[in-house]
């Protein structure tokens, strides 16, 4: 038996991604690269008004267009299509996937053409002639919830979607409320921070619209759909429900897709309306969302107002948080609208040990575009609203934040730590994270730079934030999809492995992260590993990508199953080397009896032998495949601590970010390379909320921002090079020890850039400044102050 | 309908098409060639980027009519006898994209950015990229990409100041 040259552990290695060679030709296929012979392009005709009656609606030009095979109206689309419901317990409105009677938000569909090529179905819903009554429209939440201008639902009074909902500190499971312990805490505080803060609506802006194309075929009764999507699998339970198909008999399958950020895990009217189309006309049929419906059908994210109150001791301890959230969610409910803020409420805790807390959740529905998951989902909100008025309270106090931020963290002999929001942290060392940001960014050094640069006349100011954020989502009984995940691994007959995850990736690189990790586990060459993912007829089952759960949860999933098939092929391989399983090693392409390498057999030969077992082993059944389902106990709590230097420009008003330092923690990591670009991502994502990106309405409730041209996108000048550093706190709930880290760049960036820019203007006396932090508005602080 | 001809990827490519049609619809939907994408409808994105007679140009924003008789790259025209270009190469190395939509059209400006400066300091590269949108890198190892294809074109390291 020739030594087999020794494979490199890549486990922590920054391995270069496998999927990137057919990216970078052009080869990969995205869902608008699928063509189908016969196939029909679908086009929606939508509401431009936020909130009004269809008084009349005149498909008929659009019907005698050539090339149009059909137009169907919101009435027609009910037959064949029911309500949408949502992934969340709270009560919802009525959701039809095409207005009927009302419309409720400017960009929601009223009809659909089916036409011969994208064009034409273009120029038919152009032709397509609607009249409304047009209704108040409501598009400031506070006023909403006093019923003004109107309430959109009858059933929901006062436009509250939910109402008032208690957390933390002395609330039962029943609902009862016991404020004993908040009031004592405010009432022993030497001071308390008090600040309104908005944490603003965005525009999710994945750069590859959205899209979907259905196939149904009938004879055979079985649906193919293609979707931009986060999670296939889910697509496929709600399809084949609508449409009165077994989930066998539908298949779904996301192809390459070019970003989600959270706003592709909702299963959106469009799927529906294109799989049912297909079923009735018989015919395949494409829907490719264009930007500029993007910007008001594609779900946004965030739109939560806080009212932070912070109680405090002299010396810095924090006694007690009073976190009043009022979500302005849109429309409708889609699929977790209602449960994101409620993710905000439960980081309410930060990463201090806070003794008393009271949260109270509103959400109100609006004539807008609904709000969903957006990178973060309620975590980034949570960590604004605390880390700002921590950074208040600094200044009040004259501490230095950092200090500050020492005199109140959970101490790393607390964990498993069970939050006053009922969440238990599963591990964590915050002083760490923070002293490794202070060392990287050189904070006192930092601070001579701000001085130095203030004595000369420059705005110049420091931010720092903490964060910990709630990922690895599920377990299931956090979640109507479920919250498990499941892998396949498979040793072929040639000892090469396929492996399935129901982890569905759009940019992740999980083929690689995932082969990395079998390979290891396998001892073979990575390149004999491939992953399957993103089509159910390949996937048997399984939940999809977004909660930063790819590693935590599939990454674990592939982990088992590796394992179960790992002892059966051990068995096989112990009956070949006639010896004892617990003595094999697998290493370098083979397996052999620990400290004798001369015994070694080729992994390939073991696999043969498993698919041709003559004679059958006792107790085995020929061949290698095994799953596993994994369920989290827990989620993972990562943290970290980032850190940012700004400049505003006296005559300008404009902000430059000088320096953003971050270390993140997310436990351990499988391949660094990646995960920095997760970072980066985020941090981009976080800063650009903080500086430039917001969504804005007028009060008739439409979208001034509805293109790339009003809504300011990130682009490459907009950063300086970001500072990357981590420590490695693993988590007990998993064998990985890995936590997540797809959405933490979001969770630190935006506080520490909105404090830094108070801090350049602390001269003026400013204590808070609403994100985004245009230059008109720093200009007028600026300015409004020196007059 | 109008007749249109043009050298796509170093092969003749004849057509009858509609005035209205874009060239970026010309060369996905005429043409097949997939690899050019639609991020946008205001010219904002830069996915669609190709190469029109040697400079990049937003696909979305010409009609098929106006590129009658110049010659065109797309993505897949890049890589020569299976030799990807340097800037490919610089994308992979160096984790340049994620998703992956916005890349071709970011791989075709940062040809145009090196042809006319081919050794960029870190602000120039950031200043020549800024017609492109990409959501998931943060556009930091798309710098880091680019550099590593000006380095390997060049004999020294490009300028590190931003």
């Amino acid at each position: 038996m020739p030594a087999s040259p020794v494979l490199p552990k890549l486990v922590g290695a920054r391995v270069k991604r496998r999927e990137d060679p057919r990216l970078i030709q052009g080869r990969a296929q995205y869902v608008d690269d699928v063509k189908i012979p016969g196939m029909q392009h679908l086009a929606f005709k939508r509401s431009d008004v936020a909130h009004g009656r269809i008084r009349s609606l005149d498909t008929s030009a659009a019907q005698a267009m050539d090339g149009v095979e059909a137009v169907f109206t919101g009435a027609q689309i009910a037959e064949l299509v029911g309500p949408m419901s949502p992934g969340t317990p709270f009560p919802a409105p009525v959701h039809r996937a095409v207005a009927v009677d009302t419309v409720r938000f400017a960009g929601e569909p009223v009809a659909v053409v089916v036409a011969s090529d994208r064009y034409v179905a273009r120029d038919a819903a152009d032709a397509i002639v609607v009249e409304y009554d047009v209704l108040p429209a409501v598009v400031d939440p506070e006023r909403a919830m006093t019923g003004k201008p109107t309430a959109i639902y009858p059933e929901f009074p006062n436009n509250a979607a939910v109402a008032n909902l208690p957390g933390g500190t002395g609330v039962s499971h029943d609902g009862k409320v016991d404020d004993t312990a908040i009031e004592r805490a405010f009432a022993a505080a030497d001071l308390v921070v008090s600040q309104r803060m908005v944490n603003h609506r965005l525009i999710p802006s994945a750069i590859e619209p959205r899209g979907v194309v259905a196939h149904y075929e009938p004879g055979k009764e079985s649906m193919t759909i293609w979707s931009s999507t986060q999670n296939p699998h889910i697509l496929r339970t709600a399809i084949a429900a609508a449409n009165g198909l077994g989930q066998d008999q539908v298949r779904a399958i996301a192809p390459e897709v070019g970003g989600g950020f959270g706003a592709k895990i909702n299963i959106y009217g469009e799927e529906y309306v294109a799989a049912a189309l297909s079923k009735r006309l018989g015919i395949p049929v494409k829907w490719i969302e264009d930007r500029s419906e993007a910007f008001v059908a594609t779900t946004h994210g965030r739109d939560l107002i806080g009212y932070v109150e912070l109680a405090a001791r002299k010396d810095g301890k924090v006694l007690g948080l009073r976190l009043r959230l009022i979500a302005d969610v849109g429309a409708y409910n889609m699929m977790f609208t209602a449960g994101i803020p409620t993710l905000a409420a439960l980081m309410a805790n930060a990463t201090y040990d806070i003794p008393a807390i009271r949260t109270t959740l509103t959400e109100v529905f609006t004539n807008k575009t609904p709000t969903d998951a957006y990178r973060g989902a309620g975590r980034p909100e949570a960590s604004y609203f605390i880390e700002r008025a921590m950074e208040m309270l600094a200044r009040e106090l004259k501490m230095d934040p950092a200090e500050l931020r020492r005199k109140n963290f959970i101490a790393p002999t607390q964990f498993p730590f069970k939050t006053q929001m009922g969440a238990v942290y599963d591990s964590g060392d915050y002083e760490k994270a923070l002293d490794a940001a202070l060392k990287a960014a050189d904070w006192k050094g930092l601070q001579a730079q701000r001085d130095a640069a203030r004595a000369e006349g420059r705005l110049v100011g420091l931010g720092l934030a903490m964060y910990v954020e709630v990922c690895g989502v599920g377990p299931s009984s956090t979640m109507a999809t479920g919250g498990w995940e499941h892998a396949q691994v498979t040793i072929e007959r040639d000892g090469r492995i396929s492996a399935t995850t129901g982890a569905s990736p759009h940019g992740q690189g999980n083929e690689t992260t995932f082969a990395q990790m079998l390979a290891d586990q396998f001892g073979v060459p990575m390149e004999h590993v491939t992953i399957h993912h993103g089509d159910t007829a390949i996937v048997k089952q399984g939940i999809g990508t977004f909660g930063s759960r790819s590693q935590a949860v599939g990454g674990t999933t592939l982990h088992l199953a590796s394992a179960k098939v790992k002892a059966k092929m051990a068995r096989f391989a112990a009956d070949l080397l006639e010896a004892s399983e617990a003595d094999l090693v697998f290493e370098n392409g083979t397996i052999a009896v620990k400290g004798a390498p001369a015994s070694a057999k080729k992994f390939s030969e073991v696999a043969a032998f498993a698919y041709v077992p003559v004679p059958l082993p006792e107790g085995l059944e020929p061949g290698l495949s095994e799953e596993a389902f994994f369920e989290p106990t827990n989620n993972t709590y990562p943290f970290g601590c980032h850190i940012s230097m700004v400049e505003i420009d006296r005559d300008t008003g404009e902000l430059t970010l000088l320096k953003l330092v971050a270390v993140d923690d997310a436990g351990n990591l499988i391949n660094p390379l990646i995960v920095e670009g997760q970072i980066h991502g985020g941090l981009a994502q976080g800063i650009g909320q903080a500086m430039i990106e917001e969504a804005v309405y007028n009060d008739a409730g439409q979208l001034l921002t509805g293109s790339f041209m009003d809504y300011a996108l990130p682009r490459a000048t907009d950063f300086p090079r970001f500072e990357l550093h981590s420590t490695v706190t693993p988590t007990p709930v998993n064998p990985l020890g890995a936590k997540g880290v797809g959405e933490a760049g979001t969770l630190g960036s935006t506080p520490s850039v909105v404090s830094a820019a108070v801090d350049a203007l602390s001269e003026f006396g400013v204590t808070h400044v609403d994100m985004m932090l245009r230059p008109e508005k720093l200009w007028r602080i600026i300015h409004g102050a020196q007059r | 309908m109008n007749t249109i001809s043009m050298t796509v990827n170093g092969k003749v490519r004849k057509a009858q098409v509609e005035p209205r049609l874009l060239l970026v619809h010309f060369l996905r939907e005429h043409l097949n060639l997939t690899g050019t994408h639609v991020g946008c409808d205001t010219s904002q994105c830069g996915a669609c980027t190709v190469l029109v007679d040697g400079r990049s140009a937003k696909s979305c924003t010409l009609f098929a009519v106006q590129a009658n008789g110049a010659a065109i790259t797309t993505i897949e025209g890049l890589a020569r006898n299976g030799q990807l270009h340097p800037l490919q190469e610089g994308f992979w190395e160096e984790h340049g994209l994620q998703c992956g939509f916005c890349t071709p059209g970011m791989i075709l400006s940062a040809v145009n950015l090196l042809a006319d400066n081919p050794r960029p300091t870190e602000r120039e590269i950031r200043e020549g990229i800024a017609g492109n949108f990409c959501r998931c890198t943060g556009y930091q190892h798309i710098v880091n990409a680019i550099q590593h294809a000006a380095n390997k074109a060049g004999s020294a390291p490009s300028g590190p100041e931003r």
